[in-house]
């Protein structure tokens, strides 16, 4: 990171100067405010965690309103990925925020693969935006930026550890996405046990290496409030869209026989740290960490494999979108060349079937003429047979009628 | 089509987030400009900052440059909080010679470069995290005050300008003018600018249809080009105040008296309204042509062929070297612009085709 983050490097030779009156360029800040939010602002999250942790509960307390979400089922046979976009707006500030849940997350028997479709998900918006920035003719600024800036990880509330599903899950994304852990379903893990777990989860995500998202510490503003936050990792969260009244008020909270836990409540669990981190300071930071250095690791190696290198001559990556278009055909054309294989060997399996089946027909038909043949033989045979017996018959008649006029 | 919120959920600290990032990382400003030496440049510079950003030429040692040369010099200058890194490029030698014949290449050949630069680094594959910008955002023409018309070099220079950078015409030194002569000037420069299709700044097509404060706003300061303007950084006593202004043996011509000259509107337009728009348009716009130029001609294949690859208006490069000195022959903004939309919608109805 650039130290103090302050745009380019002040140059030699470049003086600071002293101004003799207002010049008005202090009124920059608000020009730019102002075309950022004419233009509006997007934001995406994606939940990962078994089904039944409440991650759509949690949505919908974040956000104070009702993303239509059916509960999922528990016999998914993979774990699929689900985008939902939302305009809200407060005041004059437009969002488009979109939800990508992790569908059958963890309900498998063998889970070896579940990370997969997550790690995809995230490598297919991350594709999505180099294409457009590699295009010649392009549009970013209009661009609906997908890629996914906050990754809200649920952790079960066992109060063990984290099982092993979630290491390797969180391990594959910790260098692509801002991982954020939580504990789900808080109101489970009673306070001390609570303490504990965490610094359990914490120590474990240390050992095994997982980089966890950290509240930016860089600006003077914030970052007392952050570095407080950074050490109530994971917020223990607890989520509730009903409303209980509570004196003369009415409170988010979940209501039991032993009490009622209210959700807003920083004793009771952790939900308006995250809230305020999510949401109301950090949401900026988390966008551009996004586009800054997950996209571009993404950019870079992506780059990279494909064979590209920084020439440092005069003649740059220029190609760069000329080659990535013709390797992009080679592979698109690659993969037309096997569709058209395998149409042909489609074709010519039929016609072998076919072939086989047409030679079935045949015997049947042949079987059952000689079925037929003997058949009809047999029943001439019949035929003679009954005849006979029938002379027999017609002559032992003749011969009783001549005995009995006797 | 907007999910209603039931409480507050604070969305809208978001520009209060992008505040604090934009004063953290602080702001560049790159302007440039261009005319004969003597109007008034580096003086209207300091003027509108307020500090010696330029360094006149002493008159002792005032040479003709014997070609139009480029300088560039760089400051930062603070303002209740706000840091701006100013580079201020000067372009001593233009239209002093007998013979000023392509006098605009070195100067379109400086923002050319700049667009280079830019472009260099955001296709490297390792590039930084923010890509230092160094491309003219403002350039600032000065006419001089002849009360009559534009002459033939202003308006070569300024129809070639236009296409690659925002271009703010001046009447400098225009307390030579009086208000009439002024209003004649102005109304003669206007018409020359339509008959040859010269799309100053701002250019409405280039503005966010959405904003309609900002629309009508920038609609007046289009009728008010080219801004009548003096300079001065001395100081006179008029009456009880003290203002910028410079002596004459007649009166005080004060700077910032909108009854004397147009300075304020100038400033204004600059500084405290449009500068973030003016880097928008530099770098959505110009930008955004220079790179698809350059891209465009460094393919093999036809330039209007379909698939993948964008099909261009035809206009033709004369290039076998990627020299950007040779823009004379581009179409005006305003239809390459459309139809760079149109083949943008093409490109992209064809790649969801491509796609597997």
């Amino acid at each position: 990171e650039a130290a103090g983050d302050y745009n380019g490097s002040v140059d030699e030779g470049m003086r600071t100067l002293n101004l003799s009156g207002h010049v008005g360029f202090d009124s920059l800040p608000d020009q730019l405010v102002n075309k950022a939010t004419n233009q509006g602002f997007c934001f995406n999250i994606l939940c990962i965690g078994e089904t039944g942790l409440g991650k759509s509960t949690l949505m919908n307390t974040l956000f104070n309103t009702n993303f239509e979400n059916e509960p999922q089922h528990h016999n998914m046979p993979g774990v699929k990925l689900k985008a939902n976009t939302y305009e809200l707006q407060e005041s004059n500030v437009r969002l488009k925020l979109t939800i990508v849940d992790s569908v059958g997350f963890g309900d498998q028997i063998n889970k070896e693969e579940s990370f997969k479709p997550v790690v995809e998900y995230i490598n297919q918006q991350f594709e999505n935006y180099l294409q457009e920035e590699l295009k010649i003719c392009r549009s970013l600024f209009s661009y609906h930026d997908t890629r996914i800036h906050a990754c809200l990880y649920f952790i079960s509330p066992t109060g063990h550890g984290l099982k092993s599903l979630d290491l390797k899950t969180m391990k594959n994304l910790d260098n692509k996405v801002n991982i954020i852990p939580v504990i789900a379903k808080a109101d489970i893990v009673s306070k001390g046990e609570l303490h504990k777990f965490k610094i359990k989860i914490m120590n474990e995500l240390v050992t095994n290496g997982v980089q966890i998202y950290q509240f930016p510490t860089d600006d003077e503003t914030v970052a007392e409030v952050n570095a407080s936050m950074n050490t109530h990792l994971p917020f223990a969260v607890v989520g509730s869209t009903e409303e209980i009244k509570l004196g003369n008020k009415m409170v988010k909270a979940r209501q039991y026989p032993w009490g009622t836990v209210q959700v807003e409540n920083e004793n009771h669990c952790d939900f308006v740290k995250l809230r305020e981190m999510l949401v109301r300071v950090n949401m900026e930071d988390l966008r551009e960490k996004t586009h800054t250095k997950h996209y571009e690791l993404y950019r870079r190696s992506k780059l990279t494999e494909m064979g590209f290198i920084d020439d440092n001559d005069g003649g740059k990556n220029f190609s760069l979108q000329e080659v990535y278009e013709s390797k992009r055909n080679d592979h698109l054309n690659e993969l037309q060349r096997k569709e058209d294989e395998m149409r042909q060997m489609f074709v010519l399996r039929v016609k072998d079937k076919e072939g086989e089946l047409k030679k079935s027909e045949k015997e049947l038909h042949d079987k059952f003429d000689k079925l037929k043949k003997m058949h009809m033989e047999e029943k001439k045979k019949l035929e003679e047979k009954k005849k006979s017996l029938q002379d027999e018959i017609t002559g032992f008649e003749k011969k009783r009628q001549q005995a009995e006029t006797l | 089509m907007t999910t209603p919120l039931e409480g507050y959920v604070g969305i809208d600290t978001l520009t209060e987030q992008i505040r604090k990032k934009a004063l953290r990382q602080g702001f560049e400003f790159n302007v440039m400009v261009v005319g004969n030496a003597g109007l008034g440049k580096s003086t209207l510079v300091n003027t509108i900052f307020k500090s010696k950003v330029s360094r006149r030429q002493p008159e002792e040692d005032y040479h003709t440059p014997s070609t139009v040369e480029i300088k560039t010099i760089s400051h930062v200058i603070e303002e209740r909080g706000i840091l701006l890194k100013l580079s201020v490029t000067d372009t001593p030698g233009f239209g002093d010679q007998v013979d000023n014949t392509n006098c605009w290449q070195p100067i379109m050949r400086h923002v050319n470069e700049q667009y280079e630069k830019y472009l260099n680094e955001e296709i490297s594959i390792k590039r930084r995290k923010r890509i230092p910008d160094t491309r003219v955002h403002c350039c600032i023409y000065f006419i001089p005050p002849s009360g009559h018309s534009l002459r033939l070099v202003d308006i070569e220079v300024m129809k070639r300008l236009v296409e690659i950078v925002n271009v703010i015409p001046v009447i400098a030194k225009s307390d030579s003018l009086t208000l009439e002569e002024r209003e004649r000037f102005k109304a003669t420069i206007q018409q020359q600018l339509i008959e040859h299709n010269i799309r100053v700044y701002p250019d409405l097509e280039n503005l966010d249809v959405d904003d309609e404060t900002e629309r009508q706003r920038n609609l007046k300061l289009k009728e008010r080009l080219p801004f009548a303007i003096v300079g001065s950084s001395t100081t006179h006593q008029v009456g009880s105040k003290s203002v910028l202004g410079r002596k004459a043996g007649w009166g005080v011509i004060e700077v910032e008296n909108d009854a004397h000259c147009e300075f304020n509107h100038l400033r204004n337009m600059i500084i405290r309204t449009n500068l973030q728009d003016l880097k928008e348009v530099t770098a959505q716009v110009h930008y955004e042509l220079y790179r698809h130029r350059r891209l465009e001609t460094l393919k093999k294949v036809p330039l209007d062929s379909v698939g993948s690859t964008p099909s261009s208006p035809s206009y033709d490069i004369p290039n076998s070297e990627p020299n950007h000195n040779k823009v004379a022959s581009t179409p005006k903004l305003g239809e390459t612009g459309k139809a760079i939309a149109a083949s943008q919608k093409e490109v992209v109805e064809a790649l969801s085709e491509s796609k597997i």
